[in-house]
């Protein structure tokens, strides 16, 4: 664990950071401008004709809304084992970046239902989880804002980041059991054609690469706030 | 590049539109949160330097 | 007597006390089945459809309401850090904090439950796998429902972000729950939902003292 911990001290973390953020972000806006012109360059689906261009950023956000959560909870593991010093920043500065990635699955999800299902909503098993994750987040989210004393706030938040990733995959069974429980929805899984494996794994690079800078501006400026802060009560002592 | 997304315009636009709206926002914030903190520390630094 | 007895005992002698314990719950659990065919109307047929699932989410609801206490006030007065010095190690008093909370409120709750059941004109096979699965699920909701009260232990409003924070968690509980009913009524048999049910709660009784135990100690270091 030791070389990982090399980094974490706030100091080297922002000279790290701040030497690999010209990239991830010029990375982010090339795949982005790649991902977009690829999106629209491809010829429609026999089945689904051009909603298939919807998978291009609906697939994506949700890849990333479950990727967030396991690296909220990778974070706390480090933070509640090894008491590793900045991994409920970087826990804390993910989770609204999370909530964002499955808002945005649900809503083109609902989207790409209108048209296929006949309806915007659909209680399809993945819908129903993403749902179910979006409070997850909110309820992570109001945790850490809800307890002032910072230290317990991140031990607290950390401990529910767990319990939630034991709980999301049984969370993702039950509802894909409860899915097979009423029969008549014949909701047919889309297989992806080789054709659109271009825009998909570009814009799925795009959305990771704007994650990965999102995620460390975020981690940096809580870093500069907490540096603010003990400069003001420095001076006030 | 084909932008003729009929008949199915109505859903994929609005899909992108959302997306982008919700990313551009996000970075947008995210960016002015840390200019806002840079100089929040710059002032206290300087201050404490005087 | 054992100290985990003891304890058992002293919360159950609380719960009866204050505010009535289980009446509180179980008259809250029966104003909500009251309310549900006043508003989706009388018809008989769609109410024994819907019977699982709505006394379900009751249930969870009504098990909710007493469940921010469940370290609180322990926690204000002081006993809390007294309860953790003693030789009990702190899991075994989530244990029997959860226990406590399962017999003042799920299983009252599980007993009224075949009353509801008949308002929602379910007949007797569906009414009692309801039965059996609220005794098996609604453990599992005291359990999850106590990492949720020790996370938010020391904050004055936890009662508005407990929800939150739980009902997610237990989604698999009112799935196979409310599930397990609506297997029966449409002829088939009831056991699977029953024994994942079963597993989920069994998992949760096992696991949550642990996560409980470790809520309650950041709390009170420091």
């Amino acid at each position: 664990m030791q070389f990982l911990f090399r980094y974490a001290n706030p100091h080297n973390f922002m000279r790290l950071s701040g030497a690999v953020l010209p990239f991830t972000a010029i990375g982010a806006a090339l795949a982005l401008i790649a991902g977009l012109y690829l999106s629209f360059s491809v010829p429609p689906d026999y089945q689904q004709g051009r909603t298939v261009t919807i998978f291009f950023i609906h697939v994506p956000a949700a890849t990333m809304a479950m990727g967030t959560y396991i690296a909220i909870a990778l974070c706390s593991l480090l933070s509640l084992v090894w008491r590793h010093p900045l991994s409920d920043t970087a826990a804390r500065a993910a989770a609204p970046l999370g909530a964002m990635f499955t808002a945005l699955g649900l809503i083109t999800g609902a989207l790409w239902g209108k048209p296929m299902w006949g309806t915007y909503w659909v209680w399809d098993a993945r819908l129903t989880s993403f749902l179910l994750l979006l409070f997850i987040y909110f309820g992570y989210m109001a945790l850490w804002s809800a307890i002032e004393d910072e230290a317990k706030a991140a031990r607290a938040a950390a401990i529910l980041a767990l319990v939630g990733a034991v709980n999301i995959p049984i969370i993702k069974y039950s509802v894909d059991w409860w899915n097979t429980l009423h029969q008549g929805s014949t909701v047919t899984a889309f297989k992806m054609a080789a054709v659109y494996y271009p825009p998909f794994f570009t814009m799925l690079l795009a959305y990771s690469l704007l994650f990965a800078t999102l995620w460390m501006i975020r981690i940096r400026t809580a870093i500069v706030e907490r540096r603010a802060r003990n400069l003001m009560q420095g001076a006030a002592a | 590049m084909n932008f003729d997304m009929s008949p199915y315009g109505a859903f994929i636009w609005p899909a992108y539109s959302i997306s982008a709206l919700a990313l551009g926002i996000a970075t947008l914030w995210t960016v002015a949160a840390w200019r806002r903190a840079k100089a929040r520390l710059a002032t206290l630094e300087s201050g404490q330097g005087t | 007597m054992n100290p985990f007895g003891t304890l058992l005992l002293r919360d159950l002698k609380l719960a009866a006390r204050s505010g009535g314990g289980a009446a509180l719950a179980l008259s809250f659990f029966a104003l909500v089945a009251t309310l549900v065919p006043l508003g989706v109307g009388a018809d008989l047929k769609l109410l024994a459809r819907v019977a699982g699932g709505i006394l379900w989410v009751a249930a969870v609801l009504s098990a909710l309401l007493s469940l921010d206490r469940l370290f609180q006030g322990d926690f204000e007065d002081g006993s809390l850090e007294v309860i953790a010095l003693s030789p009990l190690a702190l899991e075994m008093t989530a244990l029997a904090k959860i226990m406590a909370h399962w017999l003042s409120t799920g299983l009252p709750l599980t007993l009224l439950s075949p009353v509801l059941a008949l308002l929602f004109n379910l007949d007797v096979a569906p009414t009692v796998t309801l039965f059996l699965s609220l005794l098996i699920g609604t453990p599992a909701v005291s359990a999850v429902g106590a990492i949720g009260a020790s996370l938010t232990l020391s904050l004055k409003r936890g009662g508005l972000i407990l929800p939150l924070i739980i009902l997610p968690l237990l989604a698999p509980a009112v799935i196979f729950g409310a599930g397990a009913v609506r297997l029966v009524l449409d002829g088939m048999g009831s056991g699977s939902a029953l024994g994942l049910l079963a597993a989920f709660s069994f998992g949760a009784v096992l696991l949550s003292p642990f996560a409980a135990a470790a809520s309650v100690r950041l709390n009170l270091g420091g």
